[in-house]
């Protein structure tokens, strides 16, 4: 791509995947409009799912997935060792994800349960940062597509760019969503991080704290809050777990 | 001729997940062909344990990026029938129509990004943005189309937001309603353009014969249903899933393999359209024929065929549905839901095939034992053993090391396998 008469450096990009749906690769390729031009400022030269291309040498590595495997943390520290950017893609690469309540489990009953005598290898799901350094977080369950241009647009061109501070109570304001906390759901948009453009709330479903928590969050005032509201100790918990982007603070 | 070949594909490519192919011929003699699957295990059956009936179709949704709206949809069966729930008419034309968009957009996705590059001899899509863009632009706007169906319908294209237990949350407004209506209109020029490009394509003439399952067609091609039949004959409730899917554990494979009348069987696309082909609109039923797709038809690569001829019906009943969302009163969206504890099995149609999910509720309304038979789940076994058949029917034609590992490949491809979500 020319910008100016001058060809422009297009990164090279690999596309990875552990532990996870595959849904936040998934929307790499949605969003149609842009998706041509999107492609045209980048090059993928590793990208599993939708390629058969198995080239080496990117700058720029896009992780989808948690680890839950040995053969899954040699891979992540190869492509560490590769990638001059490492950049964690969605909630299960951020902070393990829904993958990570399967560790409230012993987890050779849960191999009993599945898998009765021939149990298959697994550990305690880890996010990436809690196997190798990450150089750029983007939460999400799944990530959106916008922001993930912008991500990319900032490593290649600098193009500004900053996560919001604020949750995601902000959005639904501006969206002009009727906020369903007070129409009595379980709510966590005081609380996480905003940038979603809070799809959940505009349909009637409460946040469920999938991007992790907002900047300097009032947590304990979101609590009593949600205590004097009447949800039951077992719900809040259950719901800030959720996604696994509260631990450490619920 | 003493022929040696090793076929060792180790994490297929363009396909949804992980899995490996690996054929061995010594001295001319086929020694072994597997298809293993060796995606990371999740466990979501555990996971499910003790979680309150409104996060389970939220953690359903997350065991598949590509069918969320599938594992979502099954979910919220299973829960309504363990509550004995019945919903509001509208909410369950709402949800077919997610669930069109949903087929409409897994089907593009496996036929323009997966499939295609094989039969036009590039290793993607992407380079044929260059040497063939009419294709790609098809592709995108198709694609783009059938995601903008699952967002107005569902509130977002993977993992949706507005489909709950009861109904859903949300009636569309008529104006996207309406404007989709003329979008799903023009595009069925894409769709005819999309048949002579497939039709283009040299899908290998190999044929074993198995056996399909799907859902029984009452009102309709099914999406949504109580019984399940296949083409040896059988037929029960979708409640008694279990006496189809005999899951066991395959000492390769993360994922579960599962037998019927005979070693495996195949659910999807082609087994919908072998045991109900008599339901489809008839616009898809001309371009089956067209496109020389006649059941039973035991071609596994034919399948690409079956999801476009499907791609065809669900464009002219989504338009159909549309017109019914615009012409009556919505009326209620939710049924009223009390939890009860209780059993319910719920069966849907994936873009993949049949997908049951079965859940334990307590009286609380949290889930006791969970479990889920998966489309591909049910396919891999199938795979498995065609490897086997396709290799020794084209080594005896003299192919090429190099052209096996393709048709293998192929093959494997062909199912549109959704390897995460078969190992959940």
């Amino acid at each position: 791509m020319k910008y100016l008469g001058i060809e422009s450096q297009r990164p090279k990009i690999g596309v990875f995947d552990f532990t996870g749906c595959e849904g936040c690769q998934l929307q790499l390729a949605n969003k149609e409009e842009t998706l041509a031009a999107f492609l045209s400022c980048i090059d993928v030269v590793c990208f599993r799912e939708i390629s058969s291309a198995s080239g080496e040498g990117f700058t720029i590595a896009l992780v989808e997935g948690a680890i839950s495997r040995e053969d899954e943390v040699e891979r992540i520290r190869w492509i560490r060792e590769q990638a001059e950017v490492l950049v964690a893609l969605g909630s299960c690469a951020c902070f393990g994800g829904v993958n990570r309540l399967k560790n409230d489990f012993d987890l050779d009953e849960a191999n009993r349960e599945v898998y009765g005598d021939q149990p298959k290898p697994t550990l305690p799901v880890r996010a990436i940062n809690e196997v190798v350094p990450v150089d750029l977080e983007i939460p999400g369950c799944p990530v959106s597509k916008a922001e993930v241009e912008r991500v990319v647009q900032h490593l290649i061109w600098e193009v500004p760019f900053r996560f919001p501070a604020y949750p995601v109570c902000l959005e639904c304001k501006q969206r002009y969503t009727v906020c369903v906390f007070e129409m009595g759901e379980l709510c966590l948009g005081p609380i996480t991080r905003a940038g979603c453009d809070a799809p959940c709330p505009a349909a009637g479903l409460g946040c469920w704290g999938c991007r992790g928590p907002a900047q300097e969050t009032n947590f304990e005032e979101f609590l009593s809050v949600a205590r004097e509201r009447g949800f039951s100790e077992d719900e809040i918990v259950d719901r800030l777990a959720f996604f696994g982007g509260f631990r450490g603070i619920a | 001729m003493s022929r040696q070949v090793t076929v060792d594909v180790r994490h297929l490519t363009r396909v949804e997940g992980h899995g490996n192919i690996l054929v061995r011929i010594k001295d001319g003699k086929l020694e072994e062909a597997r298809w293993d699957v060796v995606e990371t295990p999740r466990f979501f059956e555990v996971m499910f344990k003790g979680k309150d009936f409104r996060s389970v179709p939220l953690l359903a949704a997350r065991i598949c990026g590509i069918c969320s709206i599938s594992h979502c949809l099954t979910s919220l069966a299973a829960t309504e029938n363990a509550f004995q729930l019945v919903i509001p008419k509208t909410a369950a034309k709402v949800r077919l129509l997610a669930k069109h968009g949903e087929t409409l957009q897994s089907h593009l996705l496996h036929l323009f990004f997966l499939a295609m590059p094989d039969f036009l001899g590039v290793p993607s899509v992407l380079p044929l943005l260059e040497t063939n863009p009419k294709a790609v632009e098809i592709a995108i706007r198709l694609k783009g189309l059938a995601n903008r169906l699952c967002e107005v319908t569902a509130g977002r294209t993977t993992h949706p937001v507005s489909l709950r237990v009861g109904g859903v949350t949300v009636m569309p407004c008529s104006d996207e309603l309406l404007d989709l209506r003329g979008e799903l209109e023009h595009s069925l020029d894409d769709l005819a353009a999309t048949v002579d490009l497939v039709k283009s394509f040299e899908l290998p003439e190999f044929v074993r014969e198995t056996e399909f399952v799907s859902l029984k067609a009452e009102d309709g091609y099914p999406f949504f249903g109580d019984r399940v039949i296949s083409t040896d004959g059988v037929e029960c409730d979708a409640a008694n899933y279990l006496e189809v899917a005999n899951e066991y554990v395959d000492a390769n494979n993360t994922s579960k393999w599962t037998h019927l009348s005979r070693g495996s069987y195949v659910v999807g696309a082609l087994a919908r359209f072998n045991n109900n082909h008599e339901f489809l609109h008839p616009e898809a039923t001309r371009v089956a024929r067209e496109m020389n797709l006649e059941p039973v038809c035991h071609n596994p690569f034919m399948c690409n065929v079956a999801q476009l001829v499907e791609c065809i019906h669900c464009t002219h009943e989504a338009m159909d549905l549309i017109d019914e969302l615009i012409a009556t009163q919505p009326g209620e969206l939710t049924a009223p839901v009390e939890p009860k504890s209780g059993q319910g099995v719920g069966a849907v149609e994936a873009p993949r095939g049949i997908l049951f999910h079965d859940y334990e509720y307590n009286h609380e309304g949290r889930i006791v034992r969970a479990n889920c038979v998966v489309p591909t789940t049910q396919n891999n076994a199938n795979i498995h053993r065609d490897l086997s058949s396709l290799v020794t029917y084209f080594v005896k034609q003299g192919i090429s090391d190099e052209a096996l590992e393709l048709k293998c490949s192929m093959l494997v491809r062909s199912y549109d396998p959704c390897i995460s979500c078969s190992v959940h």
